[in-house]
């Protein structure tokens, strides 16, 4: 079965899981999209300390159509991001705990021809913000060893009581974001 | 007579209401704007949508505005979809947007306080 898939870019998939994470409850989410040029990889994880599946809810979420909304949380995100990495020479794997949390990671041959680009991570990482401003974010990017960190722990801790939704925040973050991201490629 | 309050959890949870409904007080007074950003909003464009309604927000200078999202609210045939909560008007829920139409409504609706009726799929008095 082929499930077709509208989403553009990696970044939108990446903005659905750190969604599933949200609303498993999780007040720790953290990102790590890695870039491996010599190896020809490109990953990405997103690890929650959410409310956790279990074994049989696992097998459910890899098939779109099995169950009910009413059991599970996630929808048709996971099987069409499994379908895109299986369809570029890489996987989807879930690992996850009851009580303790969830991680999905995926990986993607980087120079395959269908491998969407990864696109705008950092309107992913502000989308993430506005809808739980109070969740800890840990982004962070590797590319060929250079990194990009954004932790909104940080950002939180200094605001104290006020939200980082405010959106004069939000767009210095999304420049922010933008200029890191954009430097691990130039190499300076 | 008042039910006891009997376990940390319990008292925990009173605290997250409380806060809550702080919350809920500090919001009222502002406009919300709420975004739907499940796996069918997100694939129709609600992340596009949202960054260009952050953006004319910012650009002009409004405050009292929140933005924030919800999750697939099942009509995600007319995503993306967006919720504009603004004291004084009728609440709507606007459907098929793009960022075009986004910075449209952010002018007509939040800050002219006229609704775009043409695009609203739901309206709520």
């Amino acid at each position: 079965m082929k499930l077709s898939n509208k989403m553009r870019e990696l970044s939108h998939h990446l903005l659905d899981l750190i969604e599933n994470s949200l609303a498993a409850g999780a007040s720790t989410i953290k990102i790590t999209v890695i870039e491996d040029t010599s190896g020809d990889i490109l990953g990405f994880e997103v690890g929650d300390n959410g409310e956790g599946l279990n074994e049989e809810e696992i097998e459910q979420i890899y098939d779109p159509f099995v169950t009910s909304r009413r059991l599970r949380r996630v929808g048709l995100g996971i099987p069409l991001l499994q379908q895109a990495a299986r369809a570029c020479e890489g996987d989807l794997i879930i690992r996850s705990e009851k009580g303790k949390g969830t991680t999905v990671k995926t990986t993607f041959r980087r120079s395959h021809i269908d491998r969407m680009p990864l696109g705008d991570v950092a309107s992913t990482l502000v989308a993430a913000v506005a809808a739980k401003p109070d969740v800890n974010l840990l982004y962070n990017h590797l590319v060929d060893g250079r990194e990009f960190i954004f932790d909104t722990s940080w950002l939180i801790s200094k605001f104290r009581e006020l939200p980082l939704n405010d959106v004069k925040v939000l767009s210095w973050m999304k420049g922010f974001c933008r200029e890191g991201i954009k430097k691990l490629y130039r190499g300076d | 007579m008042m039910k006891q309050i009997k376990s940390v959890d319990e008292l925990m949870k009173l605290k997250e209401a409380a806060l809550e409904k702080i919350k809920e007080r500090q919001a009222s007074g502002k406009t919300t704007i709420v975004v739907g950003m499940g796996t069918c909003g997100i694939t129709a464009g609600a992340r596009e949508v949202m960054m260009a309604i952050i953006d004319e927000i910012d650009k002009r200078n409004i405050s009292d505005v929140i933005v924030t999202q919800a999750g697939c609210a099942g009509m995600c045939q007319h995503e993306p979809i967006v919720e504009v909560n603004k004291p004084g008007i009728p609440q709507i829920v606007y459907g098929h947007l793009d960022e075009e139409k986004a910075r449209r409504l952010v002018l007509e609706h939040v800050i002219n306080g006229h609704v775009i009726e043409e695009w609203a799929l739901v309206q709520r008095d």
